[in-house]
């Protein structure tokens, strides 16, 4: 195993696009590692990304989103303030990944190119329309973050291309997101089922959502069928219902010991419509 | 496979070694520094046995590369005690008997250490979650948190 830490994104493409052996980024490691340890996965390239420039860093940006650096922990998402009041379901999420010892090091970016459809960072990035900027050796391009995983343990991302910067969207107004997931635990468990959903109001009335589902099916899903059903609406019981019907349609997902196929369906149904209540209730500016 | 070469600075000393990259912290803290206070529970992240700081991070140390210590300012469950003087915590964790085989003891004392420096008045709760990726198979964890809180509370008399 190569072992390198290049100084900029353009040429840790290089590095990765140059190599026809296995190859992983190596951001905070906590599925590198294990991977490795457990000699599932040897790559025959590392490329440490945490020595570029400004990995670590919070930005805001001119029109008042964000921009997180790849190496960006949980700890410091959560740690920011400002970053949580305004997306609190983003950063809850984050947090939930692992214990003090692994949010020292999670980052983002490693959940989602990790490929679990259990990852928890996932949905609540998807609800939130945060999209991912790529490095590759010819061109930089954005993409949104529901594009990324293809499968169980894969990426869309092509033979030397790089996530270079995590880019959140701004808040503005009278929106809210929220994140749960459900474990038999209350610490330290993979997602059962996991839902984020963001929402905008206009009064009481939803004019914006987005809803995403984990753990339900091969990737973490987007599911519109989800937000037609809470859009224009004061998310009454009606609603509720409806968007709960919709998530537990848009479940496929495996029976293992950790959930069965009709409690996952269900369950799915449950957290959209309790994330939905949340994410309801800080768009108003109420504490939730 | 070529050594790299890594400096870095454990408990406040400047040390140097070689390593191979995929070696892990914890394999160059155990093996090439003899510092055997972190141990390998798991060697998967769950355990917390191998718990260090780095540039003042709670991290585990089996999680993370040797190589990757490089510049960076590491700190060992060695480095707690001042000589012969015990940490309040290491004391306390005498006091209450908050341990038995030891094996985790190490990792659960730098992870409060980690704690009490970030917040000097955690409730219960809050340590309990600090600590939820320290596994403990032999106290059932109730003396671990009796002292933590017990030493939070005298070193805030004490400061
Ligand atoms: C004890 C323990 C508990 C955990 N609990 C949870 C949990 O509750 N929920 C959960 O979702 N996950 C959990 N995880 C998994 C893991 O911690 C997360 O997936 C974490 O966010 C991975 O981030 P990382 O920075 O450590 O990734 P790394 O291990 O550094 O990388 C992961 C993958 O992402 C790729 N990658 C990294 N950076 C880039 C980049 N810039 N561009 C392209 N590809 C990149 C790597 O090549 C690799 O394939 C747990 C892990 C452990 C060890
Ligand atoms: S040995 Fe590192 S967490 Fe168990
Ligand atoms: S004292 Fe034995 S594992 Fe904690």
């Amino acid at each position: 195993m190569d072992y390198h830490s290049p100084a900029s994104f353009t040429e840790a493409s290089a590095l990765a696009a140059a190599t026809t052996g296995v190859t992983r980024f190596l951001a905070g490691g906590t599925d590198v590692l294990v991977q490795l340890r457990s000699e599932m996965v040897t790559p025959d390239l590392l490329i440490d990304i945490k020595k570029i420039d400004g990995v670590s860093d919070i930005t805001r940006t001119g029109d008042g989103g964000w921009t997180l650096g790849v190496a960006v922990t949980g700890a410091e998402m959560s740690e920011h303030g400002e970053l949580g009041r305004e997306w609190p379901g983003i950063v809850e999420a984050m947090d939930l990944i692992g214990s003090t010892q692994i949010q020292g090091r999670a980052t983002l970016t490693g959940n989602l190119c990790n490929g679990s459809p259990a990852a928890d960072s996932v949905p609540a990035m998807i609800a939130a329309g945060v999209t991912v900027t790529v490095t590759g050796p010819d061109a930089e391009r954005i993409v949104p973050v529901e594009d990324i995983p293809t499968g169980p343990g894969k990426t869309s991302l092509a033979r030397g291309e790089v996530i270079s910067a995590v880019n959140i969207p701004p808040r503005g107004q009278n929106g809210g997101d929220a994140y749960l997931r459900f474990i038999p635990r209350t610490e330290m468990d993979i997602a059962v089922v996991g839902c984020g959903v963001s929402l905008r109001l206009d009064g009481d009335n939803v004019t914006e959502a987005r809803v995403s589902l984990g753990a339900v099916a091969p990737t973490v899903l987007l599911v519109e069928d989800c937000a037609s059903a809470i859009i224009g609406t004061a998310l009454d019981d009606a609603a509720l219902d409806a968007l709960a019907a919709a998530a537990s349609a848009a479940c496929n997902p495996i029976d293992d010991k950790r959930g069965t196929i009709a409690f996952r369906t269900e369950v799915a149904g449950v957290l959209a419509r309790r994330a939905a209540k949340i994410a309801y209730a800080r768009a108003k500016g109420e504490q939730a | 496979m070529s050594k790299l070469h890594v400096s870095t600075t454990v408990n406040g000393d400047s040390v140097e070694f070689l390593c191979d990259p995929r070696e892990t912290l914890l394999d160059c803290l155990r093996d090439k520094l003899n510092l055997t206070g972190a141990k390998e529970g798991c060697g998967t992240g769950d355990c917390g046995a191998c718990s260090v700081t780095v540039d003042g991070r709670l991290v585990c140390s089996c999680l993370m590369l040797g190589v990757e210590a490089d510049g960076k300012d590491i700190a060992t469950v060695e480095g707690m005690a001042d000589g012969e003087e015990l940490h309040p915590l290491q004391q306390k964790f005498i006091e209450y008997a908050a341990l038995q085989c030891g094996i985790c003891t190490p990792g659960v004392l730098v992870a409060a250490k980690a704690l009490l420096e970030k917040n000097p008045n955690p409730t219960e709760e809050e340590a309990r979650y600090w600590l939820a990726g320290n596994l403990c198979r032999c106290t059932g964890y109730d003396k671990i948190i009796r002292a933590v809180m017990d030493t939070a509370a005298d070193m805030r008399e004490a400061s």
